[in-house]
């Protein structure tokens, strides 16, 4: 009982692990995961495949509840708010959108902010805005998920995470079925947007040279832990084995920094 | 042929039975949406009951009809009225294909989809209305669809226990070996399933969510 208002804004960090562990039977797929994420940073979780990556990410938005330890959004841990506001208050995009398919692109970017009441006028006005973020016309606004590329698909599925203005964003592997072209577009596109709009983003990919692009920090995740926090420049430079290995796997394909000793 | 003379002296019968058909085979459907919907929900819901419920489900369907009708008979309330039994006894039957088309239409829900509306906060009752079931509408229908043929042909029997029904025709028939009879409650009853088979044929496909704008 700390008759704190002020508490949530006063944490210095949007999120915050402490030393939390998921396991599901026998198999630990979060160790002892201990993290804080900085108010308006872009946080790159990147890493293997079955790193732990993205159920680390559903230990945020609680899509997962953690077997020890404290997942803590605005101060406060997961555990205390309500799993539905939670949601509401973070922006959430997976790799496979997951638009409503019998929802035109008006409801499905329009439907939290309907749920929670505001009136039509507003809701409309503010799909219009968003399409017009994502760089799509607002006239697609009619349009079923059906009728969309994979491109202009995934761009409302971050117009929808975006809808209700939430601080926080989590975005699993969200380019990651696009071709290669449309994804340099959308990665570039979405770094001018969050230029723009400030949120928190935590952002899973297996994709290096889209981590170096994205990211302010990148957390490297290796067999449910956490390997290493570097900037994008200190991970190019360290010397850490595993950031090696990475630079040269991706090194093959694309022309990254300068050469690291 | 005397059938068609048959039928036209015959008709205000024949159109009582049918009536009556219709009735019990309407009455039971409706009860047997209201049970089995609602458990094809709790199923997709609760993995873990999936088996013993199915599985209950699916005995019920393998007790031949007639032997349905005969078990329920000595049950008090029921049993004090042919129709009340035959009604019970044909929802029984009607309940596998409803509750699976329900597990199946709303577990086939793309799985991104329902993810990322529980990411988004739909609360569960959200993420079922507006979402999973419209989406499975169509398949659910499909099972009540399948219920309606069968309940139409299994109702003929209803007429062993005295629950009326175009059986009564045919029973009728088998008793002083009249063709005539027996065609009489036999046609009617392959066309009402066929009639039902089609009306709910072009429900499903109207009621299939609208996935584009043209």
């Amino acid at each position: 009982m700390k008759p704190n208002p002020t508490a949530s804004s006063a944490s210095p960090h949007a999120i915050e692990f402490r030393d939390v562990r998921f396991s599901i039977g026998e198999h630990r797929l979060v160790d002892g995961l201990t993290l804080a994420i900085r108010r308006g940073e872009t946080l790159v979780l990147l890493g293997r495949s079955g790193s732990g990556k993205t159920t680390t990410l559903k230990l945020i938005n609680r899509l997962l509840e953690p077997g020890a330890g404290v997942v803590s959004v605005e101060g406060r841990s997961t555990a205390d708010w309500d799993p539905i506001r939670l949601r509401r208050s973070i922006g959430y995009v997976i790799q496979e959108v997951g638009l409503f398919p019998h929802f035109s692109v008006e409801r499905n970017i329009g439907l939290v902010p309907s749920i929670e009441g505001w009136p039509r006028a507003k809701v409309q006005e503010r799909v219009r805005t968003l399409l017009r973020l994502v760089g799509l016309d607002p006239a697609l606004a009619a349009r079923f998920p059906a009728e969309l590329s994979g491109g202009q698909r995934q761009r409302v599925g971050v117009a929808r995470a975006l809808a209700a203005d939430p601080p926080i964003l989590l975005m699993d592997e969200p380019f990651g079925a696009l071709d290669p072209i449309t994804r340099a577009e959308l990665q570039r596109e979405f770094r001018e947007l969050q230029a723009k709009i400030g949120k928190t983003v935590v952002f899973v990919t297996h994709d290096l040279s889209e981590a170096l692009l994205l990211a302010s920090r990148i957390g490297l995740f290796e067999d449910g832990r956490l390997a290493g926090l570097y900037t994008p420049e200190e991970f190019q430079r360290t010397s850490d084995a595993t950031c090696a290995e990475y630079r040269k796997a991706f090194r093959a394909v694309l022309p990254l920094a300068p050469a690291a000793p | 042929m005397g059938l068609i003379h048959y039928f036209l002296s015959n008709r205000t019968e024949i159109l009582e039975l049918t009536l009556e058909h219709l009735w019990l085979v309407g009455v039971s459907m409706l009860l047997a949406v209201l049970a089995g919907v609602p458990t094809g929900i709790l199923l997709a819901r609760r993995p873990r009951l999936e088996k013993p419920v199915l599985a209950g489900a699916n005995i019920v369907e393998t007790i031949p009809s007639l032997a349905l009708f005969g078990l329920l008979l000595p049950v008090p309330w029921l049993g004090a009225r042919a129709d009340r039994l035959a009604i019970l006894a044909l929802a029984l039957y009607a309940l596998l294909p409803i509750i699976r088309n329900t597990y199946a239409g709303i577990t086939g829900v793309d799985p991104a989809v329902v993810e990322a509306g529980r990411g988004m906060g739909l609360t569960d009752r959200q993420l079922l209305l507006q979402v999973q079931l419209p989406l499975a509408l169509s398949v659910i229908l499909a099972g009540v669809r399948v219920a309606t043929v069968i309940s139409i042909g299994v109702a003929t029997i209803a007429a062993a226990i005295g629950a009326g029904g175009l059986g009564e025709f045919i029973f009728r028939g088998l008793a002083m070996v009249n063709n005539n009879l027996i065609l009489a409650g036999a046609i009617p009853a392959a066309f009402l399933a066929l009639a039902a088979d089609l009306v709910f044929g072009i429900a499903e496909h109207k009621l299939r969510p609208r996935t584009s704008a043209r």
